[in-house]
């Protein structure tokens, strides 16, 4: 072997080194933030927190019960405004749209999926905060809804396409009306892919702070009613974080250590409890 | 000299038939839905079915009887299938489709400007190549998908008819117990008979097959042959097939399709042990194929 | 001719006929709800213009390159901000860029099998991380050893670039264009996976038959075949990096000024609305928050237009039916 040919062997293990160093160096910010979250959020994490209401400032102890709720509030209300249109959307593209009008769309879907989530909250707040004079979680979750529709739109149709078409020539077959073959048939078979599309989209909006800043805006008790203000965990935590107080910091672990759960059980736990599903279709 | 049926000029009469009852002419019915008694289900004539510019099926002219086994052969290629898909209206769904010449169920012009092709489907069962049970519904809920999803409630009605369509398809002793189970959760073969109790659960006057068996080991064929036996008092049963031994033994009638055009139609027996056409000798003593 | 039935002991209701209108009524809804994603579009570009209607009438393009940004004195200006969003997402595009396609290499060609699945995992998990827990992180972990080791050795070695220079305080540009970085990996890695997934097998084995080495092979039939789509990777990554809000509003200090030195706290376009939004009380304030936000909304959109450009090219839009 000449010594040029050792050069590149040399040069390829090095690449291949280099390669390996930029995988872990990728995969070291999760471990080094998951590791202090636990080491700081599990021990701040308890009852209280998950049952009461924040102290007065300076006070030591409280929770963040409210946030809970009322980031499950928020989601409730961004489901029932992304879903609806995003599902729809989703079966319109698989089964009636063309070519053409399909690929703008998906290309429209895909320049949404990129707009700064602090955008749907201007959007937002002029839509509902500015009229109704005044936070809400309405408006909170609209935002995130907006978030959702595109996310929801394009998981569906992706889902909706691996139907196989022998269904739907079967229930053609059958003189079933269209309409009813696509509500009945086609979705309830690919209803599992389509959850999954949901929960992820879920996930995605969970985390979110920015489009909350000023429509959901937060709350320091409970909210009583929809048209108020309302606390959320990805708010409380932002707003502990960088206050002075060292006690509230400990929560804003516990926060994050309570979110970063939620988030990745929608996310990935969701993908990996549900993958069977594309083996269980092609038999 | 016999004549095929692709003469403009011969009578309605084919060839030969096995069974002696002099013919009749079909009567005339008008836009009235499933009149009975009519001896011949579908009058096509000068059908040419494309696929854009390709003619798939070339000017085929034949009378198809009410009741009994019609069987459709011929090589790959032949046009057989595409023919099946016009008369239930399932070719108009490929894009580019289009057929000149007209098909006439029990006289009335199928595709009609005012014919619901929907309505078309009810009255004209498939059943396809591969079993397509759907998956997320149960065998019962499969059975009655054609029922269900159209409007009907009766639940004593629906039972009823559970229980014939998987009667008929020589079903009901197999899953009689196992009604809720998953459509899937069965073999090859009875999924295959699935698909036929679906298809009839609506008693649809007429049931087309398109190679049911093809996917499917000899048993399963064997109890599948055998149900389209039983099924030819009650349903006018057309089906094609690239085995010729099947269209031996199923059929009364049997049409040999060879490059989208109609050679022969004639009596089972006739077509296999005395064929007019040089051609359909050929094909069916396996000299090509 | 209908198949009668041995004991018809129920009379056989009719079928329901099939309804045009609720077939018309479903398909118009469906279409609509596609259309809706125009719709949005429009409605979120019309909401965000009219918001900032009276900063536009007053400032007119002279906006675009004011460095004031004076609530007081109600003189507005974006450039510190359009000029913070880009050097900081610069600096994460810098530092993610050869870490994600090194490690989208790694993932595609030399990983063990076994190991594939579980990393891409990983990085599924990464990117579900929310920005304000990364901001969290930023301000408690980050930060502090920013201040303490990081930036004091760079300002012994490197010193000498007026980069480098200058007072540290931690919270600066530099952590901001860090920890944009941490947030753009995920992406920039899966996205270049894809595209050199994407590259066919042919293409290396043609390589290896030529006596290639690896890396050879990689750099040869991999990287080139794939140059247009790990650019729209990065393109991607820069329009993710320019829309982050949370975590950069929390490490990099929030200061609306220009300066040459990378410990110097800066400002974004994102999070000096995320700041300051709740705190406008004037209209005008609020107007030129709102116009801020549509200079990020344009430059996100123009980016990512460009991104899929670049990307479509390689992968296909949708798939066929099963």
């Amino acid at each position: 072997m000449s010594n040029h040919d050792r050069y590149r062997k040399w040069k390829s293990a090095a690449m291949s080194g280099l390669a390996i160093a930029c995988a872990v160096l990728v995969v070291a910010p999760l471990v080094f933030v998951l590791a202090h979250l636990v080491r700081e959020g599990f021990g701040a994490v308890n009852f209280a927190f998950f049952t009461q209401l924040p102290k007065p400032v300076g006070e030591p102890g409280g929770g963040m019960a409210n946030a809970i709720v009322g980031t499950f509030a928020l989601l409730g209300i961004a489901l029932l405004v992304g879903v609806p249109v995003g599902l729809l959307g989703g079966v319109f593209l698989s089964e009636y749209g063309s070519e053409r009008i399909n690929f703008w769309i998906r290309f429209g879907a895909d320049i949404l999926n990129g707009v700064p989530s602090i955008v749907w909250g201007m959007a937002a707040y002029a839509l509902v905060v500015v009229p109704m004079k005044g936070f809400s979680a309405w408006s909170g979750g609209l935002a995130l809804g907006f978030i959702m529709i595109p996310l929801v739109l394009r998981t569906t149709e992706e889902v909706l396409v691996l139907v196989p078409n022998a269904y739907r020539e079967a229930a053609l077959a059958l003189g079933i009306s269209r309409w009813k073959i696509v509500a009945h048939i086609v979705v309830r078979t690919a209803l599992k892919g389509i959850v999954t599309g949901v929960l992820l989209a879920l996930g995605r909006v969970a985390g979110e702070t920015a489009p909350l800043l000023f429509t959901a805006f937060g709350n320091r008790f409970w909210s009583h009613h929809l048209n108020e203000p309302i606390a959320a965990l990805p708010l409380q935590i932002f707003t502990y974080a960088i206050a002075p107080y060292d006690d509230w910091h400990r929560q804003a672990w516990a926060g994050a250590l309570v979110l970063v759960l939620l988030v990745f059980v929608l996310s990935v736990g969701v993908r990996l409890f549900f993958t069977d599903w594309k083996k269980r279709r092609s038999s | 000299m016999p004549m095929t049926l692709n003469e403009p000029s011969a009578s309605a009469a084919p060839v030969a038939r096995p069974t002696p009852t002099a013919p009749r002419p079909a009567p005339e019915t008008p836009a009235a839905p499933a009149a009975p008694a009519a001896e011949i289900a579908f009058d096509v004539r000068e059908l040419s079915v494309f696929y854009g510019q390709n003619e798939a099926v070339k000017r085929a002219t034949l009378q198809i009887d009410a009741r009994g086994v019609t069987a459709i052969i011929g090589p790959s290629g032949c046009g057989k299938s595409t023919f099946l898909r016009t008369l239930n209206r399932m070719h108009e769904l490929t894009p580019g489709a289009r057929h000149t010449g007209t098909i006439l169920l029990d006289g009335e012009d199928l595709y009609a400007r005012d014919i619901d092709p929907t309505l078309v489907r009810r009255r004209v069962g498939m059943v396809f190549q591969k079993s397509n049970p759907f998956p997320t519904l149960s065998i019962e809920e499969n059975v009655l998908v054609g029922l269900r999803l159209n409007g009907v409630r009766d639940r004593a009605f629906l039972q009823q008819r559970l229980e014939e369509s998987l009667l008929a398809a020589a079903l009901w002793d197999e899953v009689k117990d196992r009604l809720k189970r998953p459509g899937t959760s069965l073999s090859g073969g009875q999924q295959q008979r699935l698909c036929i109790a679906r298809a009839l659960a609506p008693q649809p006057e007429v049931l087309l097959m398109d190679e049911p068996c093809s996917a499917l080991d000899p048993l399963a064929t064997a109890k599948i042959e055998e149900l389209i036996q039983s099924l030819r008092e009650r349903y006018t049963v057309i089906i094609v097939t690239h085995n010729m031994q099947q269209a031996a033994r199923c059929s009364d009638k049997t049409a040999f399709f060879y490059m989208g055009k109609l050679i022969e139609y004639a009596g089972t027996r006739n077509i296999f042990t005395n064929p007019s056409n040089p051609q359909t000798e050929a094909y069916v003593s396996g000299r090509f194929g | 001719m209908t198949s009668t039935t041995a004991s018809a002991s129920v009379a056989a209701p009719k079928l329901a006929p099939p309804s045009r209108l609720a077939d018309r009524a479903f398909y118009g809804i469906t279409l609509l709800s596609a259309l809706a994603v125009a719709l949005l579009f429009v409605l979120v570009a019309y909401l965000l213009y009219r918001g900032a209607h009276l900063s536009i009438a007053k400032f007119g393009w002279k906006f675009l390159v004011t460095s004031t940004w004076d609530p007081v004195a109600e003189q507005f200006g974006a450039w510190p901000f359009i000029y913070g969003t880009v050097i900081s997402s610069l600096i994460a595009l810098i530092i993610a860029v050869p870490l994600s396609i090194g490690a989208a290499i790694y993932l595609t060609d030399l990983a063990p099998f076994w190991l594939r699945q579980p990393l891409v995992s990983i990085i599924e998990m990464l990117a579900a991380v929310p920005s304000v827990i990364w901001g969290l992180w930023g301000i408690f972990v980050m930060v502090p050893w920013l201040r303490d080791h990081f930036f004091p050795l760079l300002k012994k070695y490197l010193g000498f670039l007026p980069l480098f220079q200058g007072p540290i305080y931690g919270v600066s540009m530099l952590a901001g264009g860090i920890v944009i970085a941490i947030m753009i990996l995920p992406i920039v890695t899966s996205v270049s996976r894809e595209i050199l997934r994407a590259v066919p097998d042919l293409q290396r084995e043609a390589a290896y038959g030529l006596g290639a080495t690896r890396w050879e092979v990689t750099r040869i039939a991999v990287l080139s075949y794939a140059r247009r789509g790990l650019l729209g990777a990065v393109v991607l990554g820069l329009g993710r990096a320019v829309g982050e809000t949370m975590a950069v509003t929390m490490v990099i200090g929030n200061r609306p000024e220009i300066a040459t030195s990378l410990f110097a706290p800066s400002y974004t376009l994102a999070s000096v609305v995320a700041n300051e939004f709740t705190e406008a009380t004037t209209d005008i304030y609020l107007n030129a928050l709102f116009e801020l936000g549509l200079v990020l909304m344009g430059v996100t959109i123009l980016v990512n237009i460009l991104a899929l450009i670049l990307i479509r090219t390689i992968e296909t839009p949708g798939s066929r039916r099963a």
